[in-house]
């Protein structure tokens, strides 16, 4: 919402610096998101009208401007901007002008053409922030005529407000004004609009009928005379133009400016194209059509408001656009000028359907004041009899339901309470009756709304008719803390009765993070969208959760594993000439499940680029040495997506948890990848399920150790850790550490498909020193074990 | 016996010659080895020394002393030389040894990689750090959430234009519309309201998402962190007090921030919080306010008897300006060349 400090001021007394105003909007919940200050337009710039438009021999992007600077002479100038038309006024920099920029403005040849000047934008000449196009200046200058003398905007300042969705009333000059004034404690007022009538009582040929009275709170109707020629006072246009609002027509251009004074849009009939003069609103049949002012057909939906004529044919959309049937032409006598109320969400999903958004639907969709619409028509009439329309005696109008309005009961104490203020009554009322708020006191009986009861008044406050946003207490509340200003409440430190920190789980896994770091990863986060198809890319099933409205089909699928997003990133990664890349991730990921919500789990994933499976199974075992996670056994076995014959899952309670292994060679070549990938993936949550943060410990021996060393031939067919877990168990708690150190195969010695493994078993007694005797009789139960496991003794 | 004279003579003289023969061998050792070899025939029993010493009670009983004396200087004579020649053929080896180990400690070969924590796990453990230090706990909660955590129990009324299509991304999950890609964190808001008891000082971070084309300053998913004070008393004050100690705390002395009116519909008032650089600048960081009452019913919490106030601002963002990263996307394309440097 942009507004002018100048118009601000035709309602309250504003003065002072305008940055200050600016520190005021602000706190008041009106942030400024851009002040400009009217500059004077350097000397030379003047009024020019384009005569003629060609485009430039040489040069695209540049068009020849014939313009007429008011002195007879014909002069061309280059111009890189299209948005202007033959016949519009436009701001011309003549030669020797200095520019606010510096640039001094010279005749020259561009392309090969002269230029004998330069036309330029609203932020060229410091007058606005717009600097997309050319400046179109009010059609009633003169050509010739010095810029800023012309348009009498200079010093004037621009404030580009931030309106938040529940203010409404702050779309308009008026609203922000009466916020500012009730701030400063200057007084504001809402003059009456004085204009005369004449002519037969508008009720005679015009009539208005609502249908839809869920629809349409409130449709009041004026009926004015047309003056030949009729144009739009030079100081509103220029308001406009300094708004970035360009004057279009004498009545649009009046309509526009009412609707930014006060925020009431309204809507102009040619009466004589109004069978009856009677416009009727219902909603819209499915499929029904109406030509829209912009010259596009458009179909509506039940539910859609319309304005309908005499013989029920759609001739506009209600809050959104009027139709092209009954437009405002030169040739037009009698005007029906229309404003009403209409119900937010109604006008919200009309215009999203069309996606027809304007400052109009904008407004209508915030909620506009259900008792403006009278003031805002004869403010139209008021302002139009400049040009000698009038205006015909009688306000038509039907209504419907406007949402009903209660006294709100406010608790001074509770104010106190919540703001952690200590205001008085006095300086509340302070607060809320300069914005419209009419409180009475009222007996301090507890309500359902409000049972407690503090110390203080109660009050029954009536909210004015342009809050709709403001209905219970603690709407009041805010209203007293947004004047009072949220800077001059003292700040406090509440204190948590608790310790605050981490849980143990969220410690845990931020000791993964740790590790892995520790162990020379780099944490990757790869978009948790996938595309179709990049599941199965993986040798994964394609079971992802769909998103059912994405932007792009690579964002529409939500992931079921990392191994997508970390594999994508390995080849980005490879395809830079950064190989050998040791990433890991943890992050999210859902399935499709019965309940509420989705399958959600917290997944841990390591890829090492150009390394072999070996590298996850011992990653595997450093960070479960790092880490407390519930006991997990890690089992050879072929799984989806992995190199068959070099993979393993690993299992905790029965259930599998994740996997180990290499990327499958198809699946790498799938993702570009030409490097070995060694992988990982588990379920963290799982495996920190029975997460202690502090277990215990075996206090080092004082006895000296034995050492044991035991090398057994292993078909393949026989896994490393059966036989490694058979020892252990043999060993028993003698055992302080089993070290498998050695592995060979050798055809002709061990026979084909086997090999030959050697661990070395350290045993120590917490309490002696271990026999010859003792330790014979461990090693002869470990050989043993092993046996039955399946080895059989190298001897 | 007279003839035991000239024998204590013959004796001296001979020990003097040993001990002289004996010397000479010791500094004729060329190392370590070499003088260790000569030791048992300088200072053993079968040594030249050792014999004149069986030899002493030959003497006559008075000269017994003096040659005893002597003979025993010149071992010890002997015995110091060679621990002394030991030490410093040591000394040499040693020298010898080391400069032989002589290593350019410049020649490096490029160490395996270090590895790090992304710069948003970075960021968001540094907020975290910051309000558990505040006495807060660290909640968390689904990022597939029901449309009523993310809107409906939010206040957020039928209509309001961030339920609409444009900027929620749903999923086909349940009824059509009932499931979605939470768009805030406030949603652990409910969850936190809903299972615990109050007092409540909690932070909830973690990932939200929107419809939204990628540039340099959008993403579909991003990163928040929500906090959440539900307890007895709590006023606005304590909401513009939280923030500035964060402010402090996160940013660093000079830092201090405001409230600014602003709309949220599940907050009550409603503020805006902006950070005040040193320099005088400002940045907008986030919104905040007072836990809206019927947010507070809805979770089974009694607006009457508690008051709370909760804010929430983007992880994504700080990290940004803490490190001077200009394009979002930089943080999710995993260029190790970017990822290294955190």
């Amino acid at each position: 919402m942009k507004v002018l400090l100048s118009w601000l001021r035709e309602f309250a007394p504003v003065e002072g610096p305008p940055e200050g105003i600016a520190e005021e909007l602000s706190d008041l919940g009106l942030a400024v998101e851009d002040m400009v200050t009217f500059a004077e337009a350097p000397a030379g710039i003047v009024v020019a009208r384009v005569a003629g438009l060609r485009p430039h021999p040489d040069a695209d992007r540049i068009q020849l401007v014939d313009v007429d600077a008011g002195d007879g002479e014909p002069r061309q100038v280059c111009c890189g901007a299209f948005n202007m038309s033959v016949g519009d006024l436009v701001p011309l920099a003549t030669v020797g002008t200095t520019m606010p920029g510096g640039l001094e403005i010279r005749r020259r040849k561009i392309r090969g053409r002269l230029s004998e000047g330069m036309l330029c934008s609203a932020a060229e000449l410091d007058m606005g922030s717009d600097a997309e196009g050319i400046m179109i200046l009010p059609a009633d200058l003169e050509p010739g005529d010095d810029l800023t003398a012309a348009l009498g905007v200079a010093g004037d300042v621009l404030f580009d407000l931030e309106v938040n969705p529940n203010r409404p009333d702050a779309l308009s000059v008026v609203g922000v004004a009466r916020d500012l004034a009730a701030r400063r404690g200057v007084p504001f007022e809402l003059p009456e609009v004085r204009v005369e009538t004449s002519g037969a009582p508008a009720g005679e040929s015009a009539s208005v009928e609502i249908l839809a009275p869920d629809l349409c709170g409130r449709f009041s109707v004026r009926l004015l005379r047309n003056a030949p020629g009729v144009r739009t006072p030079p100081r509103l246009a220029r308001r406009l133009l300094a708004l970035g609002m360009r004057p279009i027509n004498f009545v649009v251009d009046i309509s526009n400016y009412v609707m930014l004074e006060i925020g009431q849009p309204s809507h102009a009939f040619d009466a004589a194209l109004v069978p009856d003069g009677l416009l009727r609103v219902r909603r819209a049949d499915d499929g029904e059509q109406v030509e829209t002012l912009d010259g596009v057909r458009r179909t509506l939906s039940a539910g859609d408001g319309v304005i309908a004529d005499a013989s029920d044919v759609a001739i506009g959309i209600a809050g959104v656009m009027g139709g092209a049937s009954t437009e405002i032409s030169a040739e037009t006598e009698l005007v029906l000028l229309e404003a009403a109320w209409w119900n937010p969400p109604d006008i919200a999903r009309t215009s999203r359907r069309l996606g027809l958004r304007s400052e109009a639907s904008a407004r209508f969709e915030a909620g506009v004041d259900p008792e403006i619409a009278p003031w805002a028509l004869e403010r139209f009439a008021e302002l139009a009899a400049a040009g000698g329309v009038t205006l015909a005696p009688e306000l038509v109008q039907a209504h419907g339901d406007v949402p009903s309005r209660r006294p709100v009961r406010v608790r001074t104490g509770r104010v106190n309470a919540l703001l952690g203020t200590a205001l008085t009554a006095g300086e509340m009322r302070a607060c809320l009756e300069p914005i419209g708020f009419e409180i009475v006191p009222a007996r301090a009986e507890p309500t359902a709304a409000s049972p407690r009861s503090y110390p203080g008044e109660v009050w029954d406050v009536t909210v004015p008719s342009w809050r709709p946003d403001s209905s219970t207490e603690i709407d009041v509340i805010e209203e007293v803390g947004r004047l009072w200003s949220y800077s001059r409440i003292a700040r406090t430190v509440s204190k948590s009765p608790h310790p605050g920190g981490l849980t143990d789980r969220q410690r845990a896994r931020r000791r993964v993070h740790e590790a892995l770091a520790g162990f020379g990863l780099m944490e990757a986060m790869p978009l948790p969208f996938l595309a179709p198809g990049d599941l199965e890319r993986c040798g994964l099933p394609p079971d992802g959760i769909t998103v059912t409205n994405p932007l792009v089909a690579e964002e529409s699928v939500m992931r079921t594993s990392l191994r997508p997003g970390l594999l994508k990133s390995v080849a980005y990664n490879a395809a830079r000439r950064q190989p050998g890349v040791a990433l890991f991730e943890i992050g999210h990921v859902h399935w499709p499940g019965d309940g509420e919500l989705p399958d959600e789990g917290d997944h841990v994933a390591v890829a090492l680029a150009g390394r072999e499976a070996p590298a996850a199974a011992a990653l595997w075992e450093r960070l479960r040495r790092a880490i407390p996670f519930v006991p997990t056994d890690v089992r050879n076995e072929a799984t989806a997506g992995l190199h068959p014959t070099r993979s393993a899952v690993l299992v905790a309670g029965g259930e599998m948890v994740g996997v180990l292994g290499e990327i499958d060679p198809a699946v790498a070549e799938a993702f570009g990848i030409g490097e070995r990938v060694a992988w990982l993936e588990c379920d963290l949550a799982r495996l920190l399920e029975s997460h202690v943060d502090s277990p215990g410990y075996r206090p080092p021996s004082r006895y000296p150790s034995s050492d044991v060393d035991l090398a057994f031939v292993l078909g393949d067919a026989v896994p490393a850790a059966a036989v490694g877990t058979a020892l252990r168990r043999a060993a028993g708690d003698t055992l302080v550490s089993l070290h498998l150190f050695d592995v060979f195969r050798d055809a002709e010695r061990l026979g084909p498909d086997r090999r030959s493994v050697a661990w070395r078993l350290r045993l120590q007694a917490a309490d002696r020193t271990l026999t010859d005797a003792e330790v014979g009789e461990i090693r002869a139960a470990c050989i043993t074990a092993a046996t039955t496991a399946g080895a059989t003794l190298r001897e | 016996m007279s003839a035991g004279v000239p024998d204590a003579v013959a004796l001296a003289a001979e020990a003097r010659s040993c001990t002289e023969a004996a010397l000479a061998a010791i500094a004729d050792a060329a190392d370590v080895a070499a003088l260790a070899a000569v030791r048992p025939e300088l200072l053993g029993k079968g040594s030249p020394l050792s014999g004149l010493r069986r030899r002493l009670g030959s003497l006559a009983p008075a000269a017994r002393p003096a040659a005893g004396r002597a003979l025993s200087e010149a071992l010890a004579a002997v015995e110091a030389r060679y621990t002394e020649r030991l030490d410093e053929l040591r000394a040499a080896e040693r020298r010898a040894q080391l400069e032989a180990e002589r290593l350019d400690l410049t020649e490096l070969h490029e160490p395996p990689p270090v590895g790090r924590l992304h710069v948003i796990t970075q960021t968001q453990r540094r907020l975290e750090d910051v309000f558990c230090a505040m006495g807060y706990t660290v909640a968390e909660g689904p990022e597939i959430e029901t449309e009523w955590h993310n809107f409906g129990a939010l206040n957020f009324p039928p209509g309001h234009p961030a339920r609409d299509m444009y900027d929620t991304l749903y999923v086909d999950h349940g009824s059509p519309g009932s499931t979605l890609l939470r768009t805030h964190t406030s949603p652990v808001q409910v969850r936190v309201m809903q299972t615990r008891p109050p007092p409540l000082y909690v932070v909830a971070p973690g990932r939200c998402y929107r419809q939204d084309t990628a540039d340099a300053t959008h993403m579909p998913v991003f990163h928040q962190i929500e906090g959440l004070v539900v307890d007895e008393g709590i006023t606005l004050g304590d909401l513009a007090g939280a923030i500035e100690t964060f402010t402090t705390a996160y940013f660093g002395p000079g830092f201090t921030s405001r409230l600014r009116p602003s709309y949220f519909p599940f907050t009550e008032p409603s503020a805006e919080f902006d950070v005040q650089r040193p320099d005088g600048t400002w940045l907008e960081l986030g919104g905040s306010g007072m836990v809206h009452p019927s947010v507070l019913e809805v979770c089974g919490v009694d607006p009457e008897r508690w008051s709370g106030f909760a804010f929430g601002f983007g992880i994504d963002r700080l990290a940004m300006l803490r490190y001077g990263i200009d394009d979002l996307r930089d943080l999710w394309t995993n260029d190790v060349s970017f990822l290294e440097q955190f």
